[in-house]
């Protein structure tokens, strides 16, 4: 039996991939997990619920675990996934500024999702390039140096 | 009033003059009538748009693209590219401006390079560059010379502490998991660098990840370990590739696995990525983390020496730690012991971040001053402003005033002042800092890395965020500080971690050195530093203000008025505090007050 999920993706062939890449250890719960998040872009439940039967932890456990970390989440995200780093030195460098600008584009509040489903907005902890601060990731692409005005050129860039 | 979609302000300068500004303000004309522009794009002439070194130059608004190094012949371009198409031409942008940010300099004459000795010198994904650089030497002597015993005594007179940031000796640390009496012991190294602002072990991982290596393998043969671990932070990817490609290396030579270097002792490493949880960087719950938990943390004793990862016994070093030891070995305990002060040897790795010239990674001795670091080291206070605060030792430190410039560094004179060593962040603040805001901002920080488990930590950090956001916000109350201070004391003394036990230390320094600004932000309701919202007003200076209608256009809230060329003029009421027209004033005319 296998399961699709919204975008169309096979969870069950994703979990197994993940599970069978790390030897269907317990102890290997949070790697499995990145990578089906990584896949999915979330953990969906029935996710957690293979996940549980296949290293024979108990899903209460898979659950505590998914819901504990900030780079796992149990709820969709959009398209593309927007982290700040609202760290101190990017506080200091103006970060409020780009941040309020970002918001003002995006219309969404942190840790919410657009209704077109094109982004997510998320802040992260210090991302450890504070020479170039403010510091903002979308996706994998990290931006530096950000001021306000270049936010909406940003965004532009990403379909 | 007729409106243009764009503004062209063409530098009229003398210099700008000489260098043809006359001829591309002609050339700009002409080709915006021949596309029929002419009544969308105003052309301006005006003085002091950059330094005219660059020029003839131009900017165009609203956007605030600034071309420079302009001749007649790119103007046809620009004009179809900017004006017509809509998009910038990258190729004639001024750079943007920026101060130095340069993540690892050269060494300025303060500096001595131990941990980052190899970083941006060597190839990290080349094992032979290590190898000729005396790597792994350290390793052979003290697998062919050394019994553990000499490694704890070596260790134990370079005077080393653990450089996560709580400063316990290592060759103590070292002495207790090799008593400890077990088959099985772990090693594992804590590179869950989440301190906001501290980058230094990215550095080393990403620029030396053998000296880590080597510092591992040196301390299993000491304490007896067969299996080691690196919990490195997810969101340092570089670092987990190159550290795994390092590893590779080193089993391929041998330095890892069975009988290193021929002889009968074995060890293997292992890198484990973390998922994103400031909290992890405590060792019990990095420990629970590794075990595929909730990564959150237990009461201690008993300690990981013990009982740790799995249950056994586990020696938990920070990577700066572990880097520092093959040097040791190498040069003796004596070179190592040499620098520094009486209790703190050797030298720090600190990334300087904030109001600095020059921020990025340094490494300094101990008992290097404040002042040496902010002004030699790091060049200054941008923009020459004042040095309000340093706060060292991120979330759970604290920030020092300017009577604190002449303080040595180290572990006990930090910890006396009122903050902590921690693992290595500091940040530099100028005067045009609000310190209840940075509280506000660390606590905002804190409330949510806590991890849940216990209810100092989970409550009281969320009833001294919801205080500090209401002195923030001018609804402060008489008893709010009293109210904080007894907050921080009972947090400090019941929380189960160092999360908790820190997570007042923001609110505790500021109020010992800033209690004036707390005081102004309740009783007179003024922000000193002129930075919470809803204590200040943005005004426009009549005597500054030309009326160019810059602040007008990009006001979201449509709260300035005024003609152009003359005074413009803010509503109070509707101004939502933004700051953008203080942003895009070219002429300094508005001022918060």
């Amino acid at each position: 039996m296998s399961k699709l999920n919204g975008n169309g993706r096979d969870v069950n062939k994703i979990v197994n991939a993940a599970v069978t890449e790390y030897h269907s250890k317990p102890e290997e719960l949070i790697p499995i997990l990145l990578k089906v998040n990584q896949e999915l872009g979330f953990i969906p439940a029935e996710a957690l619920e293979l996940i549980s039967e296949r290293i024979h932890i108990p899903e209460s456990r898979v659950y505590s675990v998914a819901s504990f970390y900030r780079m796992l989440s149990t709820k969709p995200t959009g398209r593309h996934v927007i982290k700040f780093c609202e760290s101190a030195p990017c506080h200091v460098a103006g970060g409020r500024e780009v941040w309020n600008a970002l918001l003002k584009e995006l219309m969404i509040q942190p840790g919410e999702t657009s209704p077109d489903g094109k982004w997510t907005l998320k802040t992260t902890s210090c991302l450890g390039v504070c020479a170039v601060g403010p510091v903002m990731m979308v996706d994998d692409d990290i931006y530096g140096n950000l001021t306000p005005g270049q936010i909406p050129d940003i965004l532009e860039k990403y379909e | 009033m007729t409106y243009f979609r764009s503004h062209i302000l063409v530098c009229n300068d003398p210099e700008c003059l000489e260098k043809g500004s006359m001829e591309i303000m002609q050339a700009l004309k002409s080709e915006l009538s021949s596309k029929g522009l002419l009544d969308e794009v105003q052309i301006l002439d005006t003085p002091r748009i950059g330094n005219c070194e660059s020029g003839p130059e131009i900017l165009v608004y609203p956007e605030g693209f600034h071309y420079i190094n302009l001749s007649k012949e790119n103007i046809p371009f620009l004009v179809e590219e900017q004006f017509l198409k809509g998009r910038p031409v990258n190729d004639l942008l001024a750079p943007p401006k920026k101060e130095e940010a340069q993540e690892l300099g050269e060494p300025t004459a303060k500096e001595i390079r131990v941990v980052l000795r190899n970083c941006g010198k060597i190839d990290p994904q080349n094992i032979e560059e290590y190898i000729a650089e005396d790597g792994y030497q350290a390793l052979a002597k003290v697998l062919t010379q050394y019994s553990p015993d000499d490694v704890i005594n070596t260790i134990t007179q370079s005077g080393l502490r653990g450089r996560g940031g709580a400063g316990f000796p290592t060759g103590k640390k070292w002495a207790i998991a090799r008593d400890s009496v077990d088959g099985q012991k772990y090693l594992v190294c804590n590179a869950d660098e989440g301190d906001p602002g501290a980058f230094m072990n990215r550095s080393v991982l990403e620029g030396d990840p053998h000296s880590v290596i080597e510092g591992m393998i040196i301390a299993a043969y000491t304490i007896g370990a067969s299996q080691g671990y690196i919990y490195c932070r997810a969101e340092y990817p570089i670092a987990i590739r190159t550290l795994n490609i390092a590893i590779e290396q080193a089993r391929e030579y041998g330095l890892l696995g069975k009988n290193i270097i021929g002889t009968d002792f074995s060890f293997d490493l292992e890198v484990r990525k973390g998922a994103g949880a400031f909290v992890c960087g405590e060792e019990t719950a990095l420990i629970a983390s590794i075990e595929g938990k909730r990564g959150e943390p237990r009461p201690r004793p008993p300690f990981p020496a013990v009982k740790g990862l799995f249950g056994k016994p586990t020696n938990i070093n920070n990577v700066e730690t572990y880097a520092n030891i093959p040097q040791i070995i190498l040069r003796g305990a004596d070179w190592y012991a040499s620098m520094g002060t009486e209790k703190s040897k050797g030298t720090k790795t600190f990334a300087l971040a904030g109001d600095v010239k020059r921020t990025g990674l340094i490494e300094v001795p101990f008992g290097i001053t404040v002042r040496e670091i902010v002004y030699d080291v790091g060049g200054g206070i941008k923009n020459d402003r004042e040095f309000k605060a340093i706060q060292t030792g991120g979330p759970m430190g604290g920030c020092l005033p300017a009577e604190y410039l002449d303080l040595p560094v180290d572990y006990e004179k930090l910890t006396q002042a009122g903050s902590i060593m921690g693992s290595g962040g500091m940040v530099v603040m100028d005067d045009e800092t609000c310190m209840v805001d940075i509280a506000r901002f660390f606590m905002e920080f804190i409330q949510d890395e806590s991890c849940g488990k216990c209810v100092p930590c989970r409550v009281g950090t969320r009833r001294m965020l919801e205080i500090l956001t209401r002195i923030c916000n001018g609804e402060g109350r008489d008893g709010d500080i009293e109210l904080l201070e007894a907050l921080s004391a009972e947090i400090k003394q019941d929380s189960l971690c160092g999360l908790g036990q820190g997570a007042p230390n923001p609110v505790v320094s500021t109020l010992k050195h800033f209690r004036s600004e707390y005081e102004a932000h309740i009783y007179k309701k003024e922000c000193p530093a002129k930075v919470c919202r809803a204590l200040i007003r943005y005004e426009i200076q009549a005597d500054k203000c030309v009326g160019c209608t810059a602040c007008a256009r990009n006001c979201p809230v449509n709260a300035i008025t005024g003609e152009a060329k003359k005074t413009h003029y803010i509503d109070p009421d509707i101004c939502i505090r933004c700051g953008i027209c203080k942003q895009v004033c070219n002429y300094e005319a508005v001022l918060v007050t």
